[in-house]
Formats: C-alpha cells, sequence, structure tokens
C-alpha cells in the first residue's frame, strides 16, 4: 500500500474522530461515553460478552443488508454505474418474498428457499429496469433509479394501507406479521439468521472472485471504465450493463428479504432501512474493496443500532448517529477527491520533467 | 489596434502545442492563420482569447503589455474569439443570448439591448428576429449573432476559427463581405483556417504553423505552392516499395453512401485488395473518420453494400466485422482503444483467444511478458495503459491484433510518436501487409502518405475529390487537394 492510498484511508477516520469529539465536547459531554454506548448497545460492553444476544442479533442482521446491497453495489461501480436504485431494488425484494411468505404454503425450508428466490427475482426486475431505461431508453441511470425508488415506495405504501392491509386496523405502520414458517430461522433469543449471514458473506466473497479472478468481471471492469474501448474490443457493452444491474438489483432484493423475514416480521412502509443509500456511502467507504465492505458494514450496523441509545442515556439526540455517518462520509470524499489531486499533480510534474 | 504575440509558449503535458510564437498582426489587416490541424493555431487563439494561459510570453496589445487570466479578460481588453461552434444556448432566445455576456450581474435592459443589436443588425445587412429562439437560426446566422454580440461588447481585435465549416456558400460570401468591411473600419481581423483558398480569397496577410511553431509569413496573394510547401515541408526522398503482390479483395465498398451529413453527396467505391496499402489524406473533420466507420460496421451505409473478403457484411453489427477480422485503431490511442487503470496483462486477457470463465493469471502474465518482449513495449505486465509513453501505447494496441487480420484500418498511426516509434510501428505494419492484410490509414503526414501507400485517397468537405498514385503524386498535387484545389483548376485559373 502506498502512502497515498494510507493516506486516503486514515484521513477521513480522523477527520471524523476529531470533528465528533469537537461535536460532543461542544454538547458538553466527555467524548468517550457515545463511544462506549454505541458499542454497548450494539454488540454489548465489552464487546460480545456483556451485551444481550438479542442486541448482538439486531446487528447482524443490520449488517447483512448493508453487506449485501454493497456487493451489489460494487458491480455497477466498477461497470461505471451510479445505480442510485438501489432502494427500490431493496424493497422491491422485500415485497416480493413477502408475498411469497403470505401467499405460498410449502413446508419452511422449500418456503424460506423460495422466499429468497423470489426476492432475488423481484430485486433483479428492478434493477433490469433500470438497466433497459439506460441502454435502450438513453434515460442517465441515476434519474431512472430515482424514480423508480420512488415507485417502489409508493407500491409499499398502497399495498400495506390497501390489500395486505391489517384486519379492520387501516395503518400505516405494516402489514400484518407473516406466518412463522415463512420467517429466517434464528439462533434462539435473538434474530440473529446465520443463513442470511451467510448468504451476505457469500456474496462478499462471490464479488470478490468476480472481479478477481474472471473474465466476466474484467470485461465488466473494462465497460466500466472506457466503454469505447471496451466496445471496439467486442464487448457487448449493452449486455454487460445490464448484467451489472441484474446481479446488482438480485442481491439488493435479498437483502430486502433479510428485511422481510429476518428483522421485521412483516412489511413496513420503510423497509428498505435506507440501507441502500447507506451501501453506496459504504462501497466508497471501502473504494470498491469487498473486503473493507465486511467492517465498514458492520460499523454503520453498530451505529445504526447503538444511536438510538445516546438519546437515552446522554440525553444527547438520537440523530447524532446521522449526524456522524455524513460527516464520516464528506470526509472520505474528501480524501478521494484529495487523493486524485496529489495523483494528478504528480503525474503532470513528471510529464514536465520528462519533457523539460 | 494593433496586436503583437512574443515568444508564446504552451505546453500540455509532454506536447509543446506553442512553442515559442511570435506574430504581429496590424491595425484594420485581415490576417490568415493557416496551418494543419494539431499545429497549434487553436492553441495559439485559445491563449490570445483567455481560455488558456501561455506558460511563458507576452501579449502585447496596442503597445500595452496585457495579462489575460479569462475570457472576461480578453473581452473587456477588446479580443473577441468567434468559436468553430458557435458558443450559444440554443433554448435562449437570439436577444437572450446576445445580453448573457454583457457586464454587471444584476441589471439587464433587454429594451436597449434590443435597439442596439437591432442596429447593429441593420449596419452589416444581417437580419434574423431578436425573439426567435436561436435553435431555429442556421449555424452561419448563429456566427452573425456571435459576430454582433462581441462587436457590441466593444472587441476590437476579432478571432475566427475555422468559420466556414457548416456553413452555406451564401452566407460565407455574407460573411467573407462582413469581415472586409470590419477591417476597413479598422478592426484587426484573425482569421484561422486550413483551407488554402479561403485564406487567399479574403486575407491581406498570412502566417503558416507546422508543430507549434511559425514556419512562413507572406503578404498576399502569392502563389498557393509556396503556401503548401510552407504548410507541408519539402518531400524527402521516398523509399521504393518493396512490391507485395496484390491478393483477393478484402474490402470492397460498391457505392456506399451516409444519409446526411459527411459523405453523403456522391457514393464512394472502393476495392482494398489483400496486401495492399491504401493512404487516406484530407483535413480533419473531412469526412476520413466516417468513411473509415462504415468500413468497420461501426456506422451502416444508407446506400450500398460493404463486403469483407467476398463476405456481404451490409449492415451487420460492428462485432460481425471484428469477427471477420476487421480491426478499427482510432486515433485517440486512450479513448478509443486502451483502458487507462487495467494493466497490459489485463488488456491482453480481454482480447486473447481464450474465453475461459475462471482467468488463469499465471499463464496470462506469461503470454503478456512475451509480448512486451516482442513488441519491444517500454514497461511490465503490471503497467496500466495511462502510464505509457504514446509509442509504447501505439506498441500496445498492435500487440493486442489478432494474427490472420484480414483489414486494419488506422487513424494517425505514428501522431505524437518519435522518429524510433513511427518507424517501428511502420515496419509492424509492413510485415502485417506482407501477410496479406489490407491497410487503409488516414494521416495527415503527407511524407507517411506517399511514402507507404500504394493509392491515396484524398477527402475535402466530406466527399472523395482525388484518387491518386502514390507513386505518380506528389506533395504539391496532395497538399492542393487537400485545400480543396486541383492542379488543373490552378493552371485554369493562372492562364
Amino acid at each position: 500500500m502506498n502512502r497515498a492510498r494510507i493516506t486516503t484511508l486514515a484521513l477521513p477516520i480522523l477527520v471524523v474522530l476529531g470533528s465528533v469529539v469537537v461535536l460532543l465536547i461542544l454538547a458538553g459531554t466527555n467524548p468517550w461515553d457515545p463511544i462506549r454506548i454505541i458499542v454497548e448497545g450494539s454488540i454489548g460492553w465489552p464487546p460480545f460478552e456483556g451485551g444481550s444476544a438479542r442486541k448482538v442479533g439486531d446487528t447482524f442482521m443490520v449488517w447483512v443488508p448493508i453487506a449485501l446491497a454493497s456487493a451489489g453495489l460494487i458491480v455497477t461501480f466498477n461497470a461505471g454505474m451510479w445505480n442510485i436504485g438501489i432502494e427500490g431494488q431493496i424493497i422491491m425484494g422485500a415485497i416480493a418474498a413477502a408475498l411469497v411468505a403470505r401467499e405460498v404454503s410449502a413446508p419452511r425450508p422449500l418456503l424460506i428457499l423460495l422466499a429468497i428466490l423470489a426476492g432475488a427475482a423481484g430485486g433483479m426486475l428492478w434493477g433490469l429496469l433500470v438497466g433497459v431505461l439506460r441502454t435502450a431508453g438513453g434515460v442517465n441511470e441515476i434519474f431512472g433509479g430515482l424514480g423508480l425508488d420512488f415507485v417502489a415506495l409508493s407500491i409499499t405504501t398502497y399495498l400495506i394501507i390497501g390489500p395486505w392491509a391489517r384486519s379492520g386496523v387501516a395503518s400505516t405502520s405494516g402489514t400484518n406479521p407473516f406466518p412463522d414458517n415463512a420467517l429466517l430461522p434464528s439462533l434462539g433469543g435473538s434474530k440473529l439468521s446465520p443463513l442470511a449471514v451467510a448468504i451476505a458473506v457469500l456474496a462478499l466473497l462471490g464479488v470478490w472472485t468476480l472481479f478477481r479472478g474472471t473474465l466476466y468481471g474484467l470485461k465488466l471492469k473494462a465497460v466500466g471504465r472506457n466503454r469505447s474501448s471496451a466496445f471496439l474490443m467486442g464487448i457487448p457493452t449493452n449486455r454487460y450493463l445490464l448484467g451489472a444491474f441484474a446481479i446488482c438489483g438480485a442481491l439488493a432484493g435479498i437483502a430486502g428479504t433479510s428485511q422481510a423475514l429476518g428483522l421485521h416480521f412483516k412489511l413496513i412502509p420503510a423497509i428498505s432501512g435506507n440501507f441502500g443509500f447507506l451501501a453506496i456511502l459504504v462501497v466508497l467507504l471501502a473504494r470498491f474493496q469487498p473486503i473493507w465492505v465486511a467492517p465498514i458494514s458492520f460499523f454503520f450496523a453498530m451505529v445504526a443500532v447503538g444511536g438510538p441509545g445516546l438519546s437515552l442515556r446522554l440525553g444527547l439526540h438520537g440523530s447524532l448517529g446521522g449526524v456522524l455517518q455524513g460527516v464520516l462520509v464528506l470526509s472520505a470524499m474528501l480524501g478521494l477527491g484529495w487523493a486524485a489531486y496529489l495523483t494528478r499533480r504528480r503525474a503532470m510534474t513528471e510529464s514536465g520533467v520528462s519533457s523539460g | 489596434m494593433s496586436l503583437e504575440l512574443r515568444e508564446i509558449h504552451k505546453h500540455f503535458g509532454p506536447v509543446r502545442a506553442n512553442d515559442g510564437i511570435t506574430l504581429t498582426v496590424e491595425t484594420g489587416t485581415l490576417h490568415g492563420l493557416l496551418g494543419e490541424n494539431g499545429a497549434g493555431k487553436s492553441t495559439l487563439m485559445k491563449v490570445l482569447s483567455g481560455f488558456h494561459s501561455a506558460d511563458s510570453g507576452e501579449i502585447v496589445l496596442d503597445g500595452k503589455q496585457i495579462k489575460l487570466a479569462s475570457p472576461h479578460d480578453a473581452i473587456a481588453a477588446g479580443i473577441g474569439m468567434l468559436h468553430q461552434d458557435p458558443l450559444v444556448f440554443l433554448p435562449f432566445s437570439v436577444i437572450d443570448n446576445f445580453v448573457l455576456g454583457s457586464p454587471g450581474a444584476w441589471r439587464l435592459d433587454r429594451r436597449a439591448a434590443e435597439i442596439e443589436l437591432n442596429e447593429l443588425c441593420e449596419r452589416y445587412g444581417f437580419n434574423f428576429d431578436a425573439h426567435t429562439p436561436v435553435r431555429l437560426l442556421t449555424v452561419g446566422e448563429r456566427q452573425q449573432l456571435e459576430i454582433v454580440r462581441l462587436l457590441w461588447l466593444g472587441a476590437r481585435v476579432l478571432i475566427l476559427d475555422e468559420p466556414t465549416t457548416g456553413i452555406s456558400a451564401d452566407q460565407r460570401s455574407k460573411l467573407f463581405a462582413t469581415l472586409k468591411a470590419l477591417a476597413a473600419e479598422g478592426m484587426s481581423v484573425i482569421f484561422v483556417s486550413h483551407k488554402l483558398e479561403e485564406v487567399a480569397d479574403l486575407c491581406q496577410r498570412v502566417t503558416v504553423m507546422t508543430r507549434g511553431k511559425v514556419v512562413g509569413e507572406a503578404e498576399l496573394p502569392t502563389p498557393p505552392e509556396r503556401l503548401v510547401e510552407m504548410m507541408f515541408g519539402q518531400v524527402i526522398e521516398i523509399q521504393d516499395r518493396s512490391d507485395v503482390g496484390l491478393g483477393v479483395s478484402h474490402l470492397e465498398l460498391d457505392s456506399i453512401q451516409t444519409a446526411s451529413g459527411l459523405l453523403s453527396e456522391e457514393p464512394i467505391s472502393l476495392d482494398v485488395k489483400s496486401g495492399e496499402v491504401i493512404g487516406i489524406a484530407g483535413m480533419e473533420g473531412s469526412g476520413q473518420d466516417t468513411f473509415l466507420r462504415l468500413c468497420c460496421g461501426m456506422r451502416a451505409p444508407m446506400k450500398g453494400t460493404v463486403a469483407i473478403t467476398g463476405d456481404d457484411l451490409t449492415g451487420k453489427h460492428y462485432r460481425e466485422f471484428l469477427n471477420a477480422n476487421v480491426k478499427y485503431l482510432p486515433a485517440g490511442r486512450l479513448e478509443e482503444g486502451l483502458i487507462e487503470g487495467l494493466t497490459i496483462t489485463e488488456h491482453f486477457v480481454l482480447t486473447g483467444q481464450d474465453t475461459s470463465f475462471i482467468i488463469d493469471w499465471g499463464a496470462a502474465r506469461k503470454r503478456a511478458k512475451e509480448l512486451i518482449d516482442d513488441y519491444g513495449i517500454k514497461g511490465t505486465e503490471n503497467s496500466t495503459a495511462e502510464s505509457l509513453s504514446g509509442g509504447n501505447q501505439q506498441r500496445l494496441l498492435l500487440a493486442m491484433l489478432s494474427e490472420d487480420l484480414k483489414v486494419l484500418l488506422m487513424e494517425h498511426p505514428t501522431r505524437g510518436l518519435d522518429i524510433e516509434s513511427a518507424d517501428w510501428v511502420w515496419e509492424q505494419l509492413l510485415a502485417r501487409r506482407q501477410e496479406g492484410t489490407a491497410i487503409v490509414f488516414a494521416s495527415a503526414d503527407l511524407d507517411e502518405l506517399l511514402r507507404y501507400s500504394d493509392r491515396i485517397l484524398v477527402f475535402f468537405s466530406g466527399r472523395i475529390i482525388g484518387e491518386l498514385d502514390a507513386a505518380a503524386t506528389n506533395v504539391d498535387e496532395i497538399g492542393l487537394l487537400i485545400g480543396g484545389r486541383s492542379l488543373g483548376a490552378e493552371a485554369a485559373a493562372s492562364s
């Protein structure tokens, strides 16, 4: 790892820690307290020992969708696409899984398998829609994706207050809970589903392998970095773009499935938890490396689960966790921009020297 | 207003676009700036209009040295630039475009501006309605709008960059009349062009640029041969072409024609045999790249057929041409050819024969090392494409070509390369020809065209105006054709 690389990784973390400490001192708190509260509220204090199994389980079940969505986004980012539609893809995955959970009766393993496949298919369909709009309709994927996010959100709301409304109550708090038979099997006393965690780990490994060792991954990268050159090399660029959206959509759909059947146990309007948008930030922070996605997603999962404890214990506002995320991401972007600037300047100096 | 440029230097990375340019434009003259594409004319004009700042050198206006940090400074100093594509905002109306660049941020008096616009239009015989959206105006009218706008802003030096591209003959004569009138009123006009004829018609003095330097100046009129010689230099000896027997037709174009724009006026037919080298001459943008794209299936002709080694591939997808061993190497090596951020090894994997899903990196690196040795690429198997020099990028592109190539279409095979790399590139290309590849290449280097081609096609304004036997022609003839004239016409005019 060269020096510029270390700087870009370390700089954001230092900046965020510095800003948080300043914020906390301004708020009149000992900076150490909130960190401890977040850790305690998510994985227990000391980590993984003192806390309750329930908290640890929640943290892992938040980690799963963030990690899955991040794995998918690594694929679309490598193909040069900003898949802002990831939120909609998570939501459609959750809806498809919910449909199976509500309507299909089958033995539990088969039902869960069907639900996961349906979730993947739902997300893939929504992802492909963004891709088709982009390749055939010339609609920028950012706008197409954003539009489809809203459509997906509206479909959820419609289902919750319409056809899937709770019996007798018109409420946006969600559908009736799914039958137990359809829920992801979890470890006793928590929501932690080894199956969901295993799928997320496999997805990260799969994406790592895709770009590390396969021709498909290399071609995707080629398309993402220079579409004209890739086309001239004979790579069917549109097909590869659609492929990237399909893979990302499927992984996002499974993330949605995990949200529905592993965390909330019903369909709620905010079923995505905004984890799709969060995953975009995770991937940027991880600089598109699957290996880094795992710990960074876990950090965000801890903040998401432990953050609300801040208001109870310290009288700080619960949104402080969100502020922390925002500062972290902005400083990461700053680090990336700074690194790009340094590289460019170095390249210019070198060419200046060689020509002079 | 007299204008003096002294020792202007401007380089982009290793490219010296302007290498010590000194130029004087007298008050009230029409001064031509002539040169090939890439000669550095546009860079110089961008320096003069504040788009680029020069690395060193002075700009002196009426005896006073001025500093131009932005186009705003330039127009404030009285230097106005009319760009090749008029910089207008299409959805806006004429009057909105007119007032856009006016000084001050808040007060906008459309009515007063409109009166002045109409006065200026009347004075120069332009007529367009102030409230028409600019997108309904022709390119010529957009230019007229830009000219009156620059005059209104107080320009006393007017720069026109290739202004006759894309306007009708009528509008051209109107433009020329306007420019002459402006010069008579004391305006200094710099007319940038690659068209000999226009410079000769319009200007009183001409400066010729080549490769970032001024290579000659002349009062007009002067014999066009002299201008050609200044632009292209004298030809050095021409090597003998070792005789390669021509084989079967590899590329057959039968009366192809596009629907509109370049190459739409008259049908083109061409038959390129195995082992033949066709050179394409012409100023950039005269239709060469459209032609090459038609040959490789990236564009389909509206009429006519394209056949590769006897198979009619008209209208087929580019990849079918690729499978038929037709390869197109555009001029932008890093834009349309190589992929920034990927290593040499990854480039060979992408274009190699091995299509297994899992990449065998060990074998791939071994093969990359061999090819790096064979093609003398200065770099390692892990070097990224953008870290290579231009010559080594070209070597990499040639190393990526498949073995049994039928047709190789290439733009500027040696542009920007040092002599050693350029010679090496042609060694490779001639070896390909020996193996039976038909080569079609576009170049701005007349020596290169004469030395390596069997036949030379000259493009002008979107059509082929000459097909020459390379052995029986010379720089003068090609140079005149490139400028849109022929030797015959020249003889007729002078008699």
